[in-house]
């Protein structure tokens, strides 16, 4: 579909071109319009209501019908120290996960790129932790950490790893540890796919080539691997971080609305789900849908540096 | 490497892999199954004529979740179906009493018919009132069986919004035969005493069974959490968090019994205790790996199957603890039935309510569950007392404290939750006197 829209570039013969230019931009739309009203359906209409939402006191059980507020929501929110909280606690999870992420992916896609024997069967299992759904996995892992029957805690002080059982996720000063290293284990090999998809395309020769000029694997690795693989990065980048940013089931799992680790996403949902209050959870859903545009924007922003 | 280029996936491998592992864990959690005294549901009074006027109708009911909660509703449900051709589909509820209530405030505002029934816990008729079906004109009469108490609280404005289906209060669970082993003649009366024992015991025990603790009892955040604050607070003369109106939780007495909790976090339970529901801690203490448990009667069933507890025989329950110059109370819980407003089958589902709090299911759940029956009549029945130790007048009769619904209204679940937050950050290490100004200062503007 995208061909046909694509525009045609002008040559000598102008007016006929165009004619049939413009037929071609009707058709394009009229192919369009099915795609774009499922768009506006599913994408526009809510977000609208949501943003529409977030100027009212709408609740859940009111007793009295809904009116408009303004600003009302938003001022309130600048003086909700909850939300900064949480804001901050999702930011924190989001740099520490993608980041150990992204340097364990590479490694593994390097490994898993190069030819050994029985290569299929280990990327098979390797996606075997992203394949379980997160939250089974996650209630996976609560039984695992648990401080009197969990497997890691056994494991840990049989071995003289561990002097003591450790509550992994009760304890504050470990929860977030805890729940950043599930998250690690479950899509580190979906980074090292998206990778190692990257890696695939790059081509042998590149590589024989340099092998000729005498160029170190290092120096490979650098010069061939790390340019033609940026797109790759980043597009894993980008994914991984929106969805980092968005994260919900694990911490639910792990949590429930436990104060000290509430992500912002977990604090939108108590807040309209819970509490009933509709509009001021619009009001968290828009902020939130802000700040991760402002990550997309500075990643796009990015990419296009680094492809001038 | 061009050339080696294969597919990127072998795809079976995953898939066998991940079916076994969600097999494995999804069947560790579901080895609950029957009480420990097992009797057929009751049959239906009234059947034929239910059948003639309902018979082939659909209803949903939304059920229990809770130890042999699921198991009793399909066994009652079944039999239903049977008997009067209407069909039920029973759906538990969250676990977590407060995400249930989340769940049907939201199909209650979209005014949505997903349910016919549903379970509703003591402390939200007040809230779902105007959502509900007045149940007065046909259960009426059966309503008068029922305990008058619980009978006014589920009656607001005049119209009988729930049925009573059984009640519930915090008890303490003990290991008589830990008590005598390290020389104790009686369960503590007192909070200070019942740390004392249980760091002996949990001291001793460990020797063996690393795993072993003290105390367990319901310390996640949610609304159980709640349940239990109100329980140590309210013993220990610090007020039942709103009293006559005014907002009371931040009070010396209260800081001092949720300091004494916060400094046996850990020490005398489970460090993850901060993470525990009923389940976990009535796992903890069937499994003989805890000497104290606070939770509420249903346990004694799973306690006292042997299908299902080690400790069959070796443990018993007695009014939970106070603190000094308090008196040792319970909170009350308790579930109602109740008929959604916007159900397109509505009659049907009175049927269902009728059976399901007729004096002879009510019989049926305190044997095979051990929950309270909510008919005086019912907790008198020998059968019932013998099932029910909790039923002895020394116990039964302990002072109820009730949860602030009645100062709260429709913001009950948001009020609720500020008290369970703040406690739980208090028990996972915070200060109990910075906490509590904050609670108060959050439930004094939702109070009305």
């Amino acid at each position: 579909m995208s061909s046909v829209a694509t525009p045609v570039p002008p040559t000598g013969r102008r007016r006929r071109r165009s004619k049939l230019q413009r037929r071609q931009t009707r058709l394009a739309w009229l192919l369009l319009v099915p795609s774009l009203a499922v768009v506006a359906f599913v994408a526009i209409y809510p977000l609208g209501k949501t943003v529409y939402q977030s100027f009212t006191n709408q609740e859940f059980l009111a007793l009295e019908p809904t009116k408009w507020v303004g600003l009302e929501n938003y001022r309130e929110l600048l003086h909700d120290t909850v939300f900064r909280h949480a804001v901050w606690k999702t930011i924190e999870f989001t740099l520490i996960t993608v980041g150990f992420e992204f340097a364990l992916g590479l490694a593994i896609a390097l490994v898993v790129n190069s030819s050994f024997k029985g290569r299929g069967v280990m990327r098979a299992v390797m996606l075997v932790p992203w394949a379980i759904p997160t939250v089974v996995a996650a209630q996976m892992w609560k039984w695992m950490l648990d401080d009197t029957f969990g497997v890691v805690n056994d494991a840990g002080t049989r071995l003289h790893i561990l002097s003591h059982s450790q509550a992994w996720i009760s304890d504050p000063s470990t929860a977030l540890a805890a729940v950043c290293a599930v998250d690690i284990w479950k899509t580190t090999p979906f980074v090292a796919l998206l990778l190692l998809a990257g890696l695939q395309v790059i081509p042998g020769d590149l590589y024989e080539a340099a092998e000729v000029d005498g160029a170190s694997q290092l120096q490979q690795f650098r010069k061939i691997t790390l340019p033609l693989l940026a797109p790759a990065i980043l597009v894993t980048l980008i994914f991984r971080t929106l969805d980092a940013l968005r994260v919900f089931d694990v911490f639910y799992v792990f949590f429930g609305n436990r104060p000290d680790t509430q992500t912002m996403a977990i604090y939108n949902q108590d807040t309209i789900v819970g509490d009933g209050h509709v509009g001021y959870g619009a009001a968290i859903s828009v902020a939130i849908f802000l700040i991760i545009a402002l990550f997309v924007v500075i990643y796009v922003t990015f990419m296009r540096v680094t492809e001038d | 490497m061009f050339k080696k280029r294969r597919s990127l996936l072998f795809v079976g491998g995953p898939v066998l892999l991940l079916a076994l592992v969600v097999t494995v864990s999804v069947s560790a959690g579901t080895n609950r199954k029957g009480g420990a005294n097992a009797i057929p549901a009751p049959a239906v009074p009234n059947a034929k004529a239910i059948k003639a006027k309902y018979g082939g109708q659909s209803i949903t009911f939304i059920g229990d979740s809770v130890g042999g909660g699921h198991t009793r509703d399909m066994a009652l449900a079944t039999r239903f179906t049977k008997a009067t051709g209407i069909k039920v589909k029973v759906v538990p509820h969250p676990t977590a009493s407060d995400a249930s209530y989340s769940q049907l405030a939201r199909v209650f505002t979209s005014h949505g018919s997903s349910f016919d029934v549903a379970m509703i816990d003591v402390v939200w008729p007040g809230a779902f009132a105007p959502y509900l079906v007045d149940l007065k004109p046909k259960l009426g009469k059966q309503a008068k069986l029922h305990a008058a108490g619980i009978v006014a609280n589920d009656t607001v404005k005049g119209r009988l919004v729930a049925m009573p289906w059984f009640g519930d209060f915090g008890i303490l669970y003990y290991r008589t035969d830990l008590l005598k082993k390290y020389g104790y003649s009686a369960p503590p009366t007192t909070w200070a005493q019942l740390f004392a024992m249980a760091k002996k015991i949990q001291d001793g025990e460990q020797a063996s069974n690393p795993q072993f603790s003290g105390f367990v009892f319901q310390g996640n955040s949610y609304e159980g959490l709640t349940c239990d604050a109100l329980e140590w607070i309210a013993s220990s003369g610090g007020g039942q968090f709103v009293d006559g109106g005014k907002v009371t939780i931040n009070n010396p007495k209260a800081a001092a019994i949720l300091t004494l909790f916060q400094k046996n976090i850990g020490v005398t339970t489970p460090r993850g205790v901060t993470s525990y529901q009923e389940g976990e801690a009535h796992t903890a203490f069937v499994t003989g790996n805890a000497a104290f448990m606070r939770n509420w009667p249903y346990a004694y069933s799973i306690a006292a199957d042997p299908k299902q507890s080690k400790v069959v025989g070796k443990f018993s329950v007695t009014t939970l603890p106070h603190g000094p110059g308090g008196k040792p109370v319970g909170t009350v819980g308790g579930w109602q039935l109740a008929v959604n407003k916007y159900s397109k089958h509505q009659d049907a589902a009175i049927e269902f309510v009728r059976y399901m709090t007729s004096p002879a299911v009510e019989r049926f759940d305190a044997i095979t569950n051990t929950n309270v029956p909510t008919i005086p009549a019912v907790a008198k029945d020998p059968a019932v007392v013998k099932a029910n130790p909790y039923l002895k007048p020394q116990i039964a009769t302990v002072a109820r404290v009730t949860r602030p619904a009645r100062y709260l209204g429709t913001h009950y679940n948001e009020g609720s939750k500020e008290i369970y937050q703040g406690i739980s950050q208090i028990l996972n290490g915070a200060s109990a006197n910075s906490v509590l100004p904050s609670i108060q200062s959050k439930l004094q503007q939702l109070v009305k």
